[in-house]
């Protein structure tokens, strides 16, 4: 049952075993173990960027392909829910409106983006995404009619999933019912399934031709792959998955901005998380957003601290800065893709 | 026995389009200006953005010639380029502000004499960053695109972050040198001063660049590494040493492309030159990996359609350089002038 359910990879390594069992439980029992808002919240932010995280794993550790855009996916996704909330009205109808209207542009996109590249050399794709990203990031910020331009977009989602809603009595483990559980546990399962169906799919004979071909694509070629359509569907597959990420997100933000769901910062997380992680297994995807959701929001306590230990000595202040958090996440994630191309996974499964 | 099939030679001159074909690249610049012409009504504002056009795509072209060739010669694709660009510009800067008494003079030759200054510095700074950036993050990576894509990517967030801990957060705004502020009219246009220095030192650099690469010894080890790297080591020449020194160049090339892009600007950021990133991955596709021909050909159309579709329809204006890319990658798919390899 459960080989079956995860596609036949066993984590392959006790500690690894154990931490995935940990994490699992945790975010699914999160509203209970963790009941405070900040924590929830983060929770719900680690189930999402997980999803988010193992999409990009899917181009970059199984297709070899290096993408730049896959915030902008996050955010079609993201602004189709958004909008369709804000045209069609509160209801579940826009959300799944918004959702499947933005997973769809988000796969045509790449599409079309990977028909252009790809088709001459994989490194083309990284840097045409990195020029199409932020050329819809600026847009998105200038069309403020349609998009609400830097301020973002607030919207109301179903009553269902509010706060307001209480669908039992009483408290369970002193955890009201309300709309806001059942809003958690419909991004948790929904994060899920996802990442359920990613590890099916690179299990699959589609998952093993990607592999070989970011093994070596001339070879895959010459044994009779198209090498250009598996990337090409690859990255639609992805780009769909990464939206539908993204309309989890704005559900459970109720907001969408460009800050939130486009800029460059998060597509720099995902790298950090999928190199950290590990690449090219769906498990690295989970200790990698796992690790950094959690790093993101209490290391840089932790940072402000050591800088005012410090802060009698030049410079070393400013470095330690909370601010600064990315400078050391860089640092490490050029020395992981020397030593550990693997990531933690990697490691893992290697020392048992 | 059958007559002899007919056969009649003639010698007839090549058409029109197939002789224009080889030089279809600067024609297209010309196409580009006839056309921005044409759509902008009025002559006098059209030779203004075709100026500044100009003064932008040379910035851009010394910005990504560097990567271009680097990319040419050792197939070694770097993400962080913008960092040189950002660490140029944050340095010049400095040398600018520390000769205030010179760029405040309203004295052309002393202003010029204080830019010079700071181009020097700028470009040793990140000629040595490069030297740097090459031994510590580049040389591990040799031959794995995808690694050196991050690993790039990499030292960019940290060199980026380590610029905000050694000049702060804020963005900081400059002042031209007093005499290259403001513009001088010429046939009814106003043409910006610091415009047609930028489009001087660009044509500069262009031509001492061409002349290097045809003239020189190395120019010549330099093009032929491009063409077939391996060939030229069994000649005995130590192309990792041509390499590294290119690779130095190029930075230097980019800390002077930050100076003046910089001084466009008007104002410098950390994240400058993540941004300018853009503009060069369109202009470095758009010419053909590896070649600086193309490079220039690019930076040009890039910088003039950028311009006039300011002018025209100012949100469109990044678009449309995204569309410059696609219209060019549907005729050539490998750039303007792409490189080809003997290999």
């Amino acid at each position: 049952m459960l080989n079956k359910l995860l596609s036949g990879d066993m984590p392959r390594s006790t500690v690894l075993a154990i931490l995935l069992a940990v994490i699992l439980i945790c975010l699914a029992l999160a509203p209970f173990i963790f009941p405070g808002v900040r924590s929830v919240d983060t929770a719900a932010r680690i189930c999402i960027f997980i999803v988010l995280v193992a999409s990009y794993d899917l181009m970059l550790g199984y297709g070899g392909i290096v993408s730049f855009a896959h915030t902008m996916f996050f955010g079609l996704g993201a602004y189709g829910v958004a909008l369709a909330s804000t045209h069609m009205g509160r209801g579940f109808d826009a959300l799944l409106v918004g959702s499947l209207s933005g997973a769809l542009i988000a796969a045509l996109l790449a599409l079309l983006i990977g028909l252009f590249s790809l088709r001459v050399r994989a490194i083309f794709f990284a840097m045409i995404t990195l020029a199409v990203a932020s050329a819809v990031a600026v847009l998105v910020s200038q069309l403020s009619g349609l998009t609400g331009g830097e301020d973002g977009l607030s919207y109301k989602i179903p009553r269902e999933l509010g706060p307001a809603f209480k669908f039992a009595d009483g408290e369970l483990f002193g955890v009201k019912m309300n709309g806001k559980l059942l809003k958690y546990y419909l991004v948790f399962f929904s994060c899920l399934i996802l990442f359920l169906l990613m590890l099916r799919m690179v299990h699959s004979p589609f998952g093993r031709v990607l592999l070989a071909i970011r093994e070596n694509d001339f070879r895959a070629e010459a044994i009779g792959y198209r090498v250009v359509h598996y990337r090409v569907v690859a990255t639609c597959i992805s780009a769909a998955i990464a939206a539908l990420a993204g309309s989890l997100y704005a559900i459970w933000l109720r907001y969408v901005g460009p800050d939130t769901s486009l800029s460059m910062e998060i597509m720099i997380d995902i790298l950090l998380m999928v190199v950290i992680g590990g690449m090219g297994t769906m498990y690295g995807a989970v200790i990698g957003a796992t690790l950094f959701v959690l790093a993101q929001n209490y290391l840089q306590n932790l940072m402000d601290v050591a800088s005012h230990a410090v802060s009698g000595i030049p410079i070393l202040p400013d470095l330690l800065n909370a601010d600064r958090w990315l400078l050391w996440l860089g640092v490490l994630f050029i020395l992981s893709v020397y030593f550990f191309p693997t990531g933690i996974v990697g490691r893992l499964r290697q020392g048992k | 026995m059958s007559a002899a099939p007919e056969h009649n030679p003639t010698m007839a001159r090549m058409s029109l389009a197939e002789r224009l074909e080889p030089h279809a690249p600067v024609l297209l610049i010309i196409a580009l200006m006839i056309l921005g012409l044409i759509a902008i009504p009025s002559t006098s504002s059209w030779l203004t953005l075709t100026v500044s056009g100009l003064a932008m795509g040379m910035m851009i072209f010394i910005m990504a010639s560097g990567l271009t060739l680097v990319f040419g010669l050792m197939d070694v694709i770097n993400f962080g380029h913008g960092a040189f660009v950002s660490v140029g510009a944050f340095v010049g800067i400095s040398f600018l502000l520390m000769l205030e008494h010179m760029t405040g003079a309203p004295s052309l030759w002393l202003n010029l004499t204080a830019m010079m200054v700071a181009i020097v510095g700028a470009m040793a700074a990140t000629g040595l960053m490069g030297w740097a950036f090459e031994k510590v993050i580049v040389k591990p990576v040799y031959g794995h695109h995808l690694k050196q894509i991050l690993v790039t990517m990499g030292g960019l967030i940290v060199v980026e972050q380590l610029i905000i801990v050694l000049w702060g957060p804020e963005e900081i705004f400059i002042n031209r040198p007093e005499a290259l502020k403001g513009a001088i009219t010429f046939a009814g246009a106003a043409l910006e001063k610091y415009r047609l220095v930028a489009v001087g030192i660009g044509l500069v650099v262009f031509l001492a660049m061409r002349w290097v690469l045809r003239r020189t010894k190395i120019g010549l080890i330099v093009r032929a590494g491009v063409e077939n790297g391996e060939m030229v080591e069994a000649l005995g020449y130590r192309l990792r040493l041509v390499f590294v020194g290119v690779f130095i160049a190029g930075s230097a090339l980019a800390g002077l492309g930050g100076v003046l892009w910089g001084l466009y600007q008007e104002v410098i950021t950390a994240h400058m030159g993540n941004q300018t990133m853009i503009l060069i991955f369109i202009v470095v596709i758009i010419g053909g990996l590896g070649s600086v021909e193309g490079c220039f050909i690019g930076a040009l159309m890039v910088g003039l359609m950028q311009n006039y579709v300011a002018f025209l329809e100012p949100k469109l204006a990044l678009i449309s350089n995204i569309g410059l890319m696609v219209a060019i990658l549907m005729w050539r798919p490998m750039g303007m002038i792409p490189v080809v390899k003997a290999k």
